[in-house]
This record gives structure tokens, C-alpha cells and sequence, in this order.
């Protein structure tokens, strides 16, 4: 059966009773006790975007702290030296932190402060939702605590400095494959222990459902604003569009596509393909993984038969994660949105390509969807565009890149 | 005809103490130690739950996530659990064993093939961590059809409203848990404030078996005894833990501590 998206209805809100997308992505399977803390954000989200003051807030704060609307450039060397498509980026690592994950981080403690509560806690994989949550949690003035992998705090110390220059604590966590599945789990965990004084922020649009919500139209900022400047751009939609982004959990795509959902526009995913001989890597879209459940929701998720999570692999942080938000799944079985992988390898030359020809230098994470332009661009006719949402800066790879290419450009 | 669960509670009620109900994971930490440890330990306990163990688990405390790795590193799969169940129901047939887990699982396997492998094999009752009411509704009465006990837990933070649905929709057992935590955390809250509330949980319906989980140990167990039920998992595994540490045979341990929590409620 072809799941269908429905035109006059916010994507996050296509949902039945029992929080299902498309009647199998989604939902919320939780342990009891986290069964009133979820309803009681439900309901209080469900008030607060319906609230114009609340919205003047939010969009104050986009604006004033998170530094809104962030550039749309054409990528003129990018597109001379592929020649073919015009590749246009749309640079959200401009926005305060570096990347999109400011939005969420921001309006789960303006979210926070109208709960009253004074502590929150969350989960990182790349260590930009983590570093989001520790500044704006010092901004609003909340006690953040930050669950992440053990691996990853030594593959992304950048942003683990940063962290802790907000005053953040962190708690590495060293179960698992210590990456952002156990880091998300354990979130989870300290969760269900606090949950009467406590507010969590889930890093992406993953999680028990009210967690996907919040998450995807706090990230939809950044389409509003790139449909405004398209169209500044080119007068009208370009009739050959198509919209390239790195999906981990998702929500950075989510967000740049949000506004384009009823036009024209192509949207391509791109997933985490590992290491290019190995058997692991970090697309379940792309690798046809089953309908599993991990953290609360049911999702295309790597998993053996017995529905034991898989290990994944990637070289970035933030796409390592085997499952994917079901609003993806719900995109890519009604066939609004294509997802496909690219590798380590791949990632690292673009981002090799862009650093040297462009003023933008992407983080491993949009380095995967600039993989993909890359590929595509030189088959298109010059009248196409393909804008890359650059959703990250470089600068927190450096020790990976240097040691995988030898030197580090930006 | 009545449950084993329910006949299990019965009998204690007779005996005028609650029920002590162990929890342990399948393949702790072997196949053969964990139907061992089943086989030793009935003697003293009324009703046992059998984690069936998951490397993704999203409310389990560190000691049964230990547990659960050993475990799963030993290789154990469903259907070895099930194969428990088979050999310890086949020398004490009486004795009710609900299986514990993630229902990922269950979705992977089929929720009919499940209920199939659970009939064949002996299982009596479920307890399903992450699929709260009304969300198991469905599942619920699939389990009922079988005359397979699903159990439904209550929360600290359950409303009464929703208290009272969830008591409607349950069958022979009731679990609650005594605070905020994963399993295995320490009693954070007093004995007597928890059974405050699960008085008050009792008076909604007081034929319920209602038991409490969470957190007890052999320091505590006692003072909680006015309960149907009461549930020890996290000390348990703990101990495993230790005794594997310390080169001891867990078998052995483990059927004198809980010889020792039997003493404490009767
Ligand atoms: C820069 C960047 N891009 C993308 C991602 C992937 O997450 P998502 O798919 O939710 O955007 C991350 C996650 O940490 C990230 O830091």
C-alpha cells in the first residue's frame, strides 16, 4: 500500500491516534512512568505553538540569538569545476553554535522555562546538539546535563570544550558501541529516574513521538527561511529543484524540506554508507533494514533477526545512528523523498572539494549530502539546481580529517 | 479455570504473606546457570520472571543491563529462552514464570508466533516494558485468547484516572512501580510512602493482585510486606555479577540470598 501525504496538514501532525505515521512509523513505546511527563509536554507544546506570544518568542530568539535568516550562496567554483547543475548551499553552520541543532536546543528551553522546570538533560552524538543544549541552557539559565558516547567524546573534542566551557556535565557513556545509540538510551534512562524535575531534549526527530514534533518544527525554520530566499533568488520555485541533505535522525532534512513539501521540489537524503569495504554503515533507508522499534518509536531500524540493534559504522559522529526518524520512513515509502548513502570515503573528498573551492568549509555530516550533489551535479543540464543545506562546520572534524587526509583545510 | 498466577497469589494469601517474585535474565550468565538458578531458587520463591534479554533496553538499570550483556554475549536467542522455560516447567510444572523484555522482540518474531512459542513452552505470564495502555490493548487480548497473563504496570507518575483503566484492562497481576527509576536504582523513597500509594492503588480494586517492584533489596523487603507481591531483580543480578567476580558458583549464591528474602517475609 502507497502511504500518501496529505496537503493541509504539518507533516509532524499526519499522525493517528496512536501517534503512527502512515499507520506503522512512529508512535510512542515507552515504560509507564514516562507516560505522563510525554502527555504533559504534549499538551503543553500543543498550547505553545498555537500561542502568538510564544511564537513572537521563539522568533525573537531565532533571530536575535540564533542569528536568523542564515545565508543562501551560490556555489560558483563548485558548480564551474562539476559543470552541470547550478549547486547552491544553504550555509545553517552560520547559525550561533554552527549548526541547525541550535533550534531545537533553543526552543526546548524556552519549552523548559514554561514547564518550570530547572534542569535539563540531553543526548549528542557529533556533540552539536549537546553543545546547543549547554548554551542555550546557560542563556534561559537551566542546570544541562549531557549524555555522550564515550567514543565520541574522543572523536569530537571541540565541541566537548565547548560543552564544558558552558558549564555543562557531561556523562560519558560507556555501554554498547558508546556512540549516540547508547548516549540517546542513557538519556532515555536518567530520564525515567528524574522526569518530575527534570526536562529532556531528544538531539534529533527521534524518540517518542512528542520529541519528533518539537524537534521538526523547531528545524523548520530553515526552510521559511531558504523558500523566502529562493525565491529572491529566482523569482519563482526553480521548476528543476532538488534539495540534498545528510540524514542521521533526521531533523536537519526535515527542517529544509518542512516548506517545500506541497511543490515541486525533489528531496534527497543521504545516509551514512561506513567505510567503503565494510559490511557496517548507518542507512537503513538506503539498505532496505526492517520496521523495528528503538527508543519509542517504530522505524526502519539496522537490527538482526532476533530485533537485537545492529553495531553501525561511519566517520561522522552525527550520522551514526541505526535508525531514522519515522518522519523519513512516512517520506520514503510515500515516495515524497529518495534516500541513499554515501561513504566515508566519498564524505572526506567532498569535503576535500568544497574546503578548497569554496569560502564554506561543511563538517563530515553535510560533507555525506555534498557527496551526492557532487555525483549528480556534472548529469544535469546548467538550467537544474541542487541546494546542499550545509548544516555544519569542519571545524569539529579537524582531528579526524587530519588524520584520514593528512591536512586539515577550512 | 484459574491462572497459575492467580493460584500462585492464593496461596500466599492463605499463608497470610505476599508472594516473592524473582526476576532473573535467561542465559545469566550461561544457558544451563540460568536453569539452574530457576530450578534452585522456586523452592523458595512463589512466582519467577525471566528477563528475555535486549542490547537496546531504554528503562533498565546497570545491573540488569549487565546481566542482559552476559547474556547476550553468551549467544542467547528466543528461542533458548524458550527452551528454559520448557525444561524448568517440565520438573515443576506448577510454578507460574512470566517472561520480561522489549516487545521489538516480539515485533521481530510475530506477536502470534511468540504467543505460540510462549503457549508451547509453559510461560504463563508477559511483562512488556515498553508497551504501555492503550497502546497493548490489541496485544493484551491476544494474550488473554491464549490464557497467557498480561501484566500492566503503574507508575508513580500514573494519573488515577488513567489507574483505573489500566486495573479494568489488567488480568491476574498488577505491577507497581515503587518510584522514579530504571530498575535497580536505590529506594528513593520510603517504604512507607510507598505503600501510601499502593493503598491507594489497592483500594480501586482490592481482588487485584497488585505487586511491588523497583528497587528492593534484602534491607527493605521486609517492611514492604503488606503487599500481594513483592519483586527483587536488580539485587539479584547484582549478585551474579559478584559471584562471577569473585569466582563463585552463582547458582549456590544465589539460592541462599534468596532462601534469605523468603525468611524476611514469612
Ligand atoms: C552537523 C550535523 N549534521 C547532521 C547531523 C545529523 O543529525 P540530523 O539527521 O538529525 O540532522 C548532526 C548530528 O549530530 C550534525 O551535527
Amino acid at each position: 500500500m502507497k502511504l500518501k501525504i496529505r496537503k493541509n496538514l504539518p507533516l509532524i501532525d499526519q499522525h493517528d491516534k496512536n501517534f503512527m505515521y502512515g499507520g506503522k512509523f512512529g508512535g510512542n513505546f515507552i515504560p509507564e512512568t514516562l507516560k505522563k511527563p510525554i502527555d504533559d509536554l504534549t499538551k503543553l507544546f500543543g498550547k505553545l505553538r498555537k500561542n502568538k506570544n510564544f511564537l513572537k518568542e521563539r522568533d525573537h530568539y531565532f533571530e536575535t540569538y540564533v542569528g536568523a535568516p542564515t545565508p543562501f550562496i551560490k556555489l560558483e567554483n563548485l558548480t564551474d569545476h562539476l559543470g552541470g547543475a547550478q549547486i547552491y548551499a544553504k550555509v545553517v553552520s552560520e547559525a550561533n553554535g554552527g549548526a541547525h541543532k541550535i533550534y531545537n536546543a533553543t526552543v526546548h528551553c524556552l519549552i523548559a522555562k514554561k514547564a518550570g522546570k530547572k534542569y535539563v538533560v540531553g543526548d549528542t552524538g557529533a556533540g552539536y546538539a549537546g553543545k546547543m543544549l549547554s548554551m542555550a541552557a546557560k542563556k534561559f539559565g537551566l542546570k544541562c546535563k549531557i549524555f555522550m558516547g564515550a567514543k565520541d567524546i574522543k572523536r569530537q573534542r571541540p565541541n566537548v570544550e565547548a560543552m564544558r566551557k558552558n558549564g555543562a556535565e557531561i556523562i560519558p557513556v560507556t555501554t554498547g558501541s558508546q556512540t549516540l545509540v547508547d548516549a540517546v538510551s542513557e538519556c532515555m534512562r536518567y530520564w525515567v529516574s528524574n522526569c518530575d524535575t527534570t526536562h529532556m531534549c531528544v538531539g534529533s526527530t527521534v524518540g517518542p513521538n512528542i520529541f519528533i514534533k518539537i524537534c521538526a518544527w523547531s528545524t523548520a525554520q530553515i526552510s521559511r527561511e531558504l523558500m523566502k530566499q529562493v525565491k529572491e533568488e529566482f523569482g519563482i520555485i526553480p521548476e528543476k529543484l532538488k534539495l540534498i541533505n545528510c540524514v542521521g535522525g533526521g531533523s536537519s532534512a526535515a527542517g529544509f524540506w518542512n516548506e517545500f513539501m506541497n511543490t515541486h521540489a525533489q528531496f534527497i537524503g543521504v545516509e551514512a554508507g561506513g567505510p567503503k569495504n565494510s559490511k557496517l554503515h548507518a542507512a537503513p533507508l538506503t539498505n532496505g533494514s526492517k520496521i523495528g522499534i528503538l527508543h519509542g518509536a517504530a522505524q526502519y531500524v539496522i537490527q538482526d533477526k532476533e530485533g537485537q540493534i545492529g553495531s553501525t559504522d561511519s566517520i561522522s559522529a552525527g550520522l551514526d545512528y541505526p535508525g531514522i526518524s519515522p518522519l523519513h520512513c512516512f517520506l520514503k515509502d510515500a515516495k515524497r523523498a529518495r534516500y541513499t548513502s554515501a561513504s566515508d570515503e566519498e564524505a572526506l573528498y567532498a569535503y576535500q572539494l568544497v574546503s578548497k573551492l569554496e569560502n564554506i568549509s561543511p563538517s563530515l555530516e553535510p560533507s555525506h549530502a555534498f557527496a551526492e550533489a557532487i555525483k549528480l551535479a556534472p548529469k544535469l543540464k546548467s538550467s537544474e539546481v541542487i541546494i546542499v543545506n550545509s548544516c555544519g562546520d569542519s571545524l569539529k572534524d579537524k582531528d579526524i580529517i587530519k588524520q584520514k587526509l593528512g591536512s586539515y583545510i577550512r | 479455570m484459574k491462572s497459575k498466577i492467580a493460584l500462585a497469589f492464593n496461596n500466599c494469601k492463605k499463608e497470610k504473606r505476599p508472594a516473592l517474585i524473582t526476576y532473573t535474565v535467561a542465559g545469566d550468565n550461561t544457558k544451563n546457570n540460568s536453569l539452574k538458578i530457576l530450578n534452585k531458587i522456586s523452592k523458595h520463591a512463589d512466582i519467577l520472571e525471566l528477563g528475555f534479554p535486549h542490547n537496546t533496553p531504554i528503562a533498565d538499570g546497570g545491573q540488569i543491563q549487565g546481566s542482559s550483556h552476559r547474556a547476550l554475549k553468551n549467544g542467547i536467542k528466543l528461542k533458548d529462552v524458550f527452551q528454559i522455560v520448557k525444561k524448568f516447567k517440565k520438573n515443576n510444572p506448577h510454578k507460574p514464570i512470566i517472561l520480561m523484555g522489549y516487545f521489538n522482540l516480539i515485533y521481530q518474531n510475530g506477536e502470534n508466533n511468540f504467543l505460540e512459542s510462549c503457549k508451547s513452552s509453559g510461560v504463563d505470564g508477559l511483562i512488556i516494558v515498553d508497551l504501555p495502555y492503550p497502546e497493548n490493548k490489541n496485544f493484551a487480548n491476544k494474550c488473554k485468547k491464549k490464557s497467557i497473563n498480561f501484566i500492566q504496570l503503574l507508575s508513580p507518575t500514573t494519573s488515577k484516572d488513567r489507574i483505573k483503566k489500566i486495573i479494568k484492562n489488567s488480568h491476574d497481576m498488577i505491577y507497581y512501580i515503587s518510584m522514579l527509576s530504571t530498575t535497580g536504582g536505590r529506594l528513593k523513597v520510603s517504604p512507607k510512602k510507598i505503600l501510601q500509594n499502593y493503598n491507594t492503588i489497592k483500594r480501586i480494586n482490592p481482588k487485584k493482585n497488585l505487586v511491588i517492584g523497583f528497587g528492593i533489596t534484602e534491607k527493605t523487603i521486609s517492611s514492604l510486606k503488606s503487599a500481594n507481591g513483592l519483586v527483587v531483580g536488580s539485587m539479584l543480578c547484582k549478585i551474579i555479577t559478584n559471584s562471577l567476580k569473585m569466582g563463585q558458583n552463582p547458582v549456590t549464591k544465589l539460592d541462599k540470598v534468596v532462601y534469605n528474602l523468603k525468611k524476611k517475609i514469612i
